[in-house]
C-alpha cells in the first residue's frame, strides 16, 4: 500500500507494472488517471494550480487507502496525487487497485476516487487566458457519491 | 468538585482538567480562499476563556476583523481539521496543537 503526494508527473502504466512485478497471485489491475481538462465553463484554461495541506494529504490518503484495502480485500493499492501548477492534458491523480478478481478492483478504484474527492485536502485554482483566476467550487455530486458508499455498507 | 476538607479518592485526569481549552496555544492555518480572505496562511493563538469547540473558535475568529468576517461569512461552508483530521464544529479543541480552516476540498 503506498501513497505519494508530489509535484512531478507520473506514468500510469509504469506505476501499475511496478506494483505487480514478480507477482502471479494478482488477477486484476485497475488504474484510473484524472487529467487536467483544458476548458472550464466554456473558457480556455492556461493552467490549474493545486494547493494542498502538506502534513494532512498523505495521512488522509493513507486512511482512505487502508479503508479500501480492508473493505474490498485488495492485494495492493497505490495513490499518487500531484500538487503545484499543472497544464491542460497533464495527469493529476492516479489510483491503482490490485485484486484477485475484477469486481473488487473496479469498485475499490471508484470508492477511492469518490472518497479522495470529498476528503483529500487539495484545492484547485483555474487560470484563464485573460489573466483571471478562480477557485474551483466543490461539487454536490462528489458529496453525494460518498453517501452512496456509506449507504451500501448499511445494506449488507 | 470537592469542597474544602474533602479528600478526593479517584478522579480521572479529565475530571481535573477544565472543560474549556482556555490558555491553550494553537497553531491556526488557513488554505485557499480562506487564506486569501484572512490575509495570512498561519498564526498562533491562545484559546480565550469560554471557547471549547471548533465552532466557538470560528465565532471568535470571525469577529477579529473584516478579513476574518469575510472568510467565515457563510455558515457551514468553511471546513476544519484538528491535528490533520477532519472534524465537525462540535469537536472539542482541548489537546489539539493545530487547527486548519479551508473550503470544501477539490482534489482528485
Amino acid at each position: 500500500m503506498a501513497v505519494r503526494v508530489q509535484r512531478e508527473a507520473f506514468e500510469a502504466a509504469v506505476e501499475a507494472g511496478a506494483l505487480v512485478a514478480g507477482r502471479t497471485d494478482v488477477g486484476s489491475i485497475v488504474t484510473f488517471t484524472g487529467l487536467v481538462r483544458g476548458e472550464a465553463e466554456g473558457r480556455a484554461l492556461t493552467s490549474l494550480t493545486l494547493e494542498h495541506y502538506p502534513q494532512m494529504t498523505e495521512a488522509e490518503l493513507a486512511r482512505i487507502e487502508a479503508e479500501a484495502v480492508a473493505r474490498f480485500g485488495l492485494q495492493d493499492a497505490l495513490i499518487i496525487h500531484r500538487y503545484g501548477e499543472l497544464k491542460p492534458g497533464e495527469p493529476i491523480v492516479l489510483v491503482v487497485t490490485l485484486a484477485a478478481h475484477r469486481q473488487a478492483a473496479f469498485e475499490a478504484a471508484e470508492f477511492l476516487m469518490d472518497y479522495l474527492k470529498s476528503r483529500a485536502p487539495f484545492w484547485k485554482k483555474e487560470a484563464f487566458a485573460d489573466g483571471s483566476d478562480t477557485w474551483v467550487d466543490a461539487r454536490e455530486t462528489d458529496a453525494s457519491a460518498l453517501a452512496r458508499w456509506q449507504a451500501a455498507l448499511t445494506q449488507k | 468538585m470537592p469542597w474544602k476538607g474533602e479528600t478526593v479518592q479517584s478522579e480521572t485526569i479529565s475530571d481535573v482538567l477544565p472543560p474549556a481549552a482556555a490558555g491553550q496555544r494553537l497553531t491556526v492555518r488557513y488554505f485557499a480562499w480562506v487564506r486569501e480572505k484572512v490575509g495570512h496562511a498561519e498564526e498562533t493563538i491562545e484559546v480565550p476563556d469560554g471557547i471549547a469547540t471548533v465552532g466557538e473558535l470560528v465565532t471568535w475568529l470571525a469577529a477579529r476583523g473584516p478579513g476574518y468576517e469575510d472568510a467565515f461569512r457563510r455558515p457551514g461552508v468553511v471546513r476544519a481539521a484538528l491535528d490533520q483530521v477532519h472534524v465537525k464544529p462540535a469537536a472539542p479543541l482541548r489537546g489539539a496543537r493545530e487547527i486548519a480552516f479551508f473550503p470544501p476540498v477539490t482534489g482528485g
